[in-house]
This record gives C-alpha cells, sequence and structure tokens, in this order.
C-alpha cells in the first residue's frame, strides 16, 4: 500500500504577529514557522496505518523555512521518502499552491499513484482556498474532510473512515482507492521521536528536492489591507496576585447568585 | 457584476440549520445592495418541505437526487457546479460547518473560481463586494477585494443573527434536475453517536474549559476540583481533544457542542474562531491565559493574565472558602 502525506508550513500564532508595511502582509522579521498542526496528524495518521500494515509513506511539502525539520522528524518517524518542491511563492496562495502541487505530483517519479493521500483538513492561512480538497479535485479523486480514524481494508482496496460532523457525532464512511483525505485528528497524539533519530536522518541527507512543475496559473485574491481585528467588546482586566484574582471572581460569581 | 447571489441551504438529518438562516440574512444584505435576487440552492432527497422556511430568498432552487441524501460533498458540489455555470451567480455563500466542509472545500476547484476564506462579513461599496475575513486563528482581520469573477464565499458561524434570516414569506421554489455522470465514489454507511453515560456539557449551568495552556493531562484534576466546587463539569478546546485528555462530546465549538452556560470560565483557551462560535453565548465568561492579546479576551467579561492552572486552584480555593 502507498500513501502520500503533504504537509505545509504556517505562521506560528504563538508568537505576536505583525503587519508588514504595505500593510497588506504579515511582517516576516520576526515570524516564525512551524507545522500546520492538522498536516501532523495526517503523517500519524499515515505512520500508523503503515505500523499495522505493510505500506510505504512520502512525505511532500512546498519550500518554507524550517520545512527540511519538518521533513527530517518525518523520516525520522518513519517516513520512507521526503520531498521538498522548490519554487511555490508562499505569497501565491493556497489555491495557487494547490495547482502547483498537483502539477508536480503528477510528474514526479515513483510517486503517483498512490492509495491514499492524507493531508490536514484545514490551516490558518487558507484565504483563497484549502489545500486538501484543491489537490484532489485536480488529481480527480474521491474527497472526505474532517477525518479522524482511518481503518484500511487492504485486500478490498477501501477504508472506512470516520468524520466528525457536530456535537461529537461522527459520519462513518467507505471510501475506494485512490482516495484524498482530509484529516482533522488521530486516535492518539503525533508520536514523539528522539532528537538524535532526526540528527539521523539529517545526516542522512534523506530529503529529496525537486522543482515544481507550472500549475495551472490562477489570480490571487486581492487582499487590500490586514489589521489587528477591531475588537467589538474586550474582557474586564482583572491584575493582582492569582489569589487578589480568584478572590475578585469569587465575588462576582457570589453576586451573580453562582456560588 | 450582473449575477445573482446564492446560499446554499444546509440541512443535516433532517432540519435545516442555524447556518443558513445566517447566511440568508448575509445574502439578503448583499443582494438588495447589488440590485440582484437571493436564491437559496437546496440539495438533498426528499427535502422539498424544507424550502418553505427559506423565505428570505427570493427563490430556492431545490435538486432532488438520491445520490444527494447523504450530507458529502463529493456529489453535492458536482451538482451545484453544474447549477452555477448554467445559471452564472455572482456570489456563491457556503457556511463554515462540518456538514457543509466538503461542499465548500471541493466546490472552487469544481467551479474553478477563487474561494473567499473565514468571510465574518461583506458590503457592497459602488457596486463592488469588499469581504472582511479573519485569519491566522483569529489574530488578523483582511479584507478582500471582490474582483469582476464569481467567487464561493465560506462564511463563520456568526456573521448575522439567525433569526435575521428567518421569514414567514413563501419563496418560489423551483425544481431542478440533474443528472449524476458518475457513482458516488464514498458512501455513508453509518452515524456513530458519542458514547452515552458521559456527561452531556450542553446541559451545564457552569463550565470550565481548559485548553492548551493547561499544559498537561494531570493539571485537568484541577479544573475538575473547580467544576466539583461550582457544581459544573469540565470541557475543553480542540488540543485538548487531539491529546485525548478529554472525549469528543465534551469538546466545545466545532465538532463539538454550542453552549449556553450561566458561567464559562476559559483556562488557557486561546479563543480560536471554532472554539469562540460554539461559547460565545454564555452568559458569564472568564477567561484566564498567559497571551495578553488572546483572541478569548475579546468576548471575555473577565480577563486575567496568568498561567491557567494557577488561576483555577486558586479560585477553586476562593469558591470553598466562600460555600465554607
Amino acid at each position: 500500500m502507498k500513501i502520500l502525506v503533504l504537509m505545509k508550513m504556517v505562521p506560528d500564532i504563538v508568537e505576536e504577529l505583525e503587519v508588514a508595511a504595505d500593510g497588506k502582509s504579515l511582517d516576516r522579521e520576526y515570524l516564525r514557522f512551524i507545522v500546520n498542526e492538522r498536516d501532523d496528524y495526517a503523517l500519524e495518521q499515515a505512520l500508523l496505518l503503515k505500523d499495522r500494515l505493510q505500506a510505504t509513506v512520502t512525505v511532500v511539502a512546498p519550500e518554507a523555512p524550517e520545512i527540511d525539520d519538518v521533513l527530517h522528524t518525518a523520516l525520522a518517524k518513519g517516513a520512507d521518502r521526503a520531498i521538498r518542491v522548490s519554487g511555490i511563492a508562499e505569497a501565491a496562495g493556497t489555491r495557487a499552491t494547490a495547482a502547483a502541487l498537483a502539477a508536480t505530483l503528477s510528474g514526479l517519479d515513483g510517486v503517483l499513484p498512490v492509495d491514499l493521500i492524507l493531508s490536514g483538513c484545514q490551516a490558518i492561512d487558507d484565504l483563497d482556498g484549502f489545500l486538501a480538497p484543491l489537490i484532489a479535485e485536480a488529481l480527480d479523486l474521491p474527497y472526505l474532510g474532517l477525518v479522524s480514524r482511518i481503518s484500511v481494508d487492504p485486500g478490498a482496496g477501501t477504508a472506512v473512515v470516520s468524520k466528525e460532523y457536530s456535537g461529537g457525532v461522527m459520519g462513518r464512511f467507505e471510501i475506494a482507492f485512490p482516495a484524498f483525505l482530509g484529516v482533522q485528528g488521530c486516535e492518539k497524539p503525533p508520536r514523539y521521536v528522539p532528537v538524535a533519530k532526526v540528527r539521523a536522518a539529517i545526516a542522512a541527507g534523506g530529503v529529496e528536492v525537486v522543482a515544481a512543475a507550472s500549475g495551472t496559473a490562477v489570480n490571487p485574491l486581492e487582499v487590500t489591507s490586514m489589521a489587528k481585528p477591531e475588537e467589538t467588546g474586550h474582557a474586564e482586566m482583572l491584575e493582582g496576585s492569582v489569589r487578589d484574582v480568584a478572590e475578585k471572581v469569587a465575588e462576582v460569581l457570589a453576586a451573580r447568585g453562582l456560588l | 457584476m450582473t449575477g445573482n447571489v446564492w446560499i446554499t441551504a444546509e440541512h443535516w438529518r433532517g432540519s435545516i440549520s442555524d447556518a443558513t438562516y445566517e447566511l440568508l440574512a448575509l445574502g439578503r444584505d448583499l443582494a438588495d445592495s447589488l440590485g440582484v435576487r437571493l436564491e437559496a440552492v437546496l440539495l438533498g432527497h426528499g427535502v422539498q418541505g424544507s424550502a418553505a422556511s427559506l423565505g428570505k430568498a427570493d427563490a430556492v432552487l431545490y435538486v432532488d437526487h438520491p445520490a444527494l441524501a447523504d450530507a458529502t460533498g463529493e456529489q453535492a458540489s458536482r451538482v451545484l457546479a453544474a447549477l452555477a455555470a448554467q445559471r452564472a451567480p455572482a456570489l456563491i455563500l457556503v457556511p463554515i460547518t462540518n456538514v457543509s466542509w466538503d461542499l465548500l472545500g471541493l466546490l472552487p476547484g469544481r467551479l474553478d473560481v477563487p474561494l473567499v476564506n473565514f468571510c465574518r462579513d461583506a458590503t457592497v461599496a459602488g457596486g463592488v463586494v469588499q469581504f472582511q475575513s479573519i485569519l491566522y486563528g483569529g489574530k488578523m482581520a483582511v479584507s478582500v477585494a471582490g474582483g469582476s469573477g464569481p467567487v464561493v464565499v465560506a462564511v463563520l458561524p456568526g456573521a448575522r443573527s439567525p433569526e435575521a434570516g428567518r421569514s414567514d414569506a413563501a419563496p418560489a421554489v423551483e425544481e431542478v434536475a440533474v443528472e449524476l455522470a458518475e457513482g458516488p465514489r464514498l458512501r455513508l454507511l453509518e452515524y456513530e453517536e458519542p458514547e452515552a453515560g458521559d456527561v452531556d456539557i450542553t446541559q451545564q449551568d457552569v463550565l470550565i474549559a481548559v485548553g492548551r495552556g493547561i499544559e498537561n493531562e494531570a493539571n485537568l484534576e484541577v479544573a475538575e476540583d473547580l467544576a466539583a466546587a461550582l457544581g459544573g463539569a469540565v470541557c475543553g478546546s480542540r488540543p485538548v481533544i487531539d491529546q485525548g485528555w478529554l472525549p469528543l462530546a465534551r469538546q466545545v465549538g466545532k465538532s463539538g457542542a454550542t453552549v449556553k452556560p450561566r458561567l464559562y470560565v476559559a483556562a488557557g483557551v486561546s479563543g480560536a474562531p471554532e472554539h469562540v462560535e460554539g461559547m460565545k453565548g454564555s452568559e458569564l465568561i472568564i477567561a484566564v491565559n498567559t497571551d495578553p492579546g488572546a483572541p478569548i479576551f475579546s468576548v471575555s467579561h473577565y480577563g486575567i493574565v496568568d498561567n491557567a492552572t494557577d488561576f483555577l486552584e486558586a479560585l477553586a480555593e476562593a469558591v470553598k472558602q466562600r460555600k465554607g
């Protein structure tokens, strides 16, 4: 069984974000990047399938700051092949990235066809489209998003997957290979990998680099301004030692009849 | 821009969702400003009765097909794309909900038009639509120019109130026949209900919500202790569910529950839009977070910049003292 995992980097929003001088993009000076969290769950799903079945896992990601760390980590965790795709402008947007990745994947030796493509079902910077379904459509694969459980019947060439609806209700679907699943979660958090193993992966130089094929040209959305959101309201901030603050909150609760 | 404004009428397990009425309210504003018609597109099987509640629209386009019975975007996006190719709407508003998720994801690709994602409002000036979206988990707001071609708009919950989208007027219903070239490549086997026996967080007066800032599973005990002292229950945001510290049935927000308790304590919850949509209607919201810029503070009544666990511990103590 062959599994392809698509990953990408996103701005780390734990850091303070600032608007660039152009007034419509992020200031990159202090920007840090981390892997899109849902993509990490997609990788874990792929590795879980590899643990249970005979599978090969290939990870593909567009070039971005720190992406090699992510790809080396994926190799250290058990991925068989990691490929960085260079030449996709980050500012191009999700729609153009999807077009370029779809074109690149189709032209890469030994990557397609696969049985399953897994990727995060969303990212915090997906302004002009969601990456996973756009690529699924470009590759003409059936797509199901918000998936958090996958079990595969290799003989039948199908997977039974659970998709999250609301209120904790899940829908169980049967989907035939080849298929594209947009991953939301996993039965367990992404596995830990010791730094020594990552170092070994770096030393082995295992990340392949390929140039992006040109995808269908798409015009990016025209962002006319970016700013920190104007707040419609704001909490009354309570200050002091944690004990003092807790006491003030208890007073509020008492006044509201909540004690 | 001369095309009409479309909204997709979302229904799940027999009911039209609130998100649909929110879209109708936003769509009505846009259609009136643009001087075009508002049309609701209802896709399903045997759900024509639902069209009656969509009177805020000028017309309902109803497509009935057995392949549209399940809430999957795979077929619905094909049908909607075919219909849009014939009738050329200017805007197609789709809600950002789990039920509409795949339709939303696939439709722009099928139509080869851009998506404007995370939209929380849209206005018209000089015949041009300007979209207001939020990005980076609620940390930035962007304005996006509508341009000249058609676009799909992904609308966040809460863009309008659902009440503003309800109407007693009977809409004109046009049934449209479609042909689906290929069979479904996936099928729904069954719905799985959340495990019975656990607490129903939608029925609690007091909820202590824990997020990433709770740091580790052992600290959940502190939240449980406060919940017990106040007669409530513990719930969580996505990262806590991802870690397996709480079951999915305890999640607030998208994929989880929408709650409106008398007291909601958000401990170490950053306030991503997917979480806020599920709790912003709570009567009293108290948030504690180490990040003074956390979006949760903009929907809270009281805020504390501190370590979540330390605060929960101190509050439990203060509550117990008062209760004697």
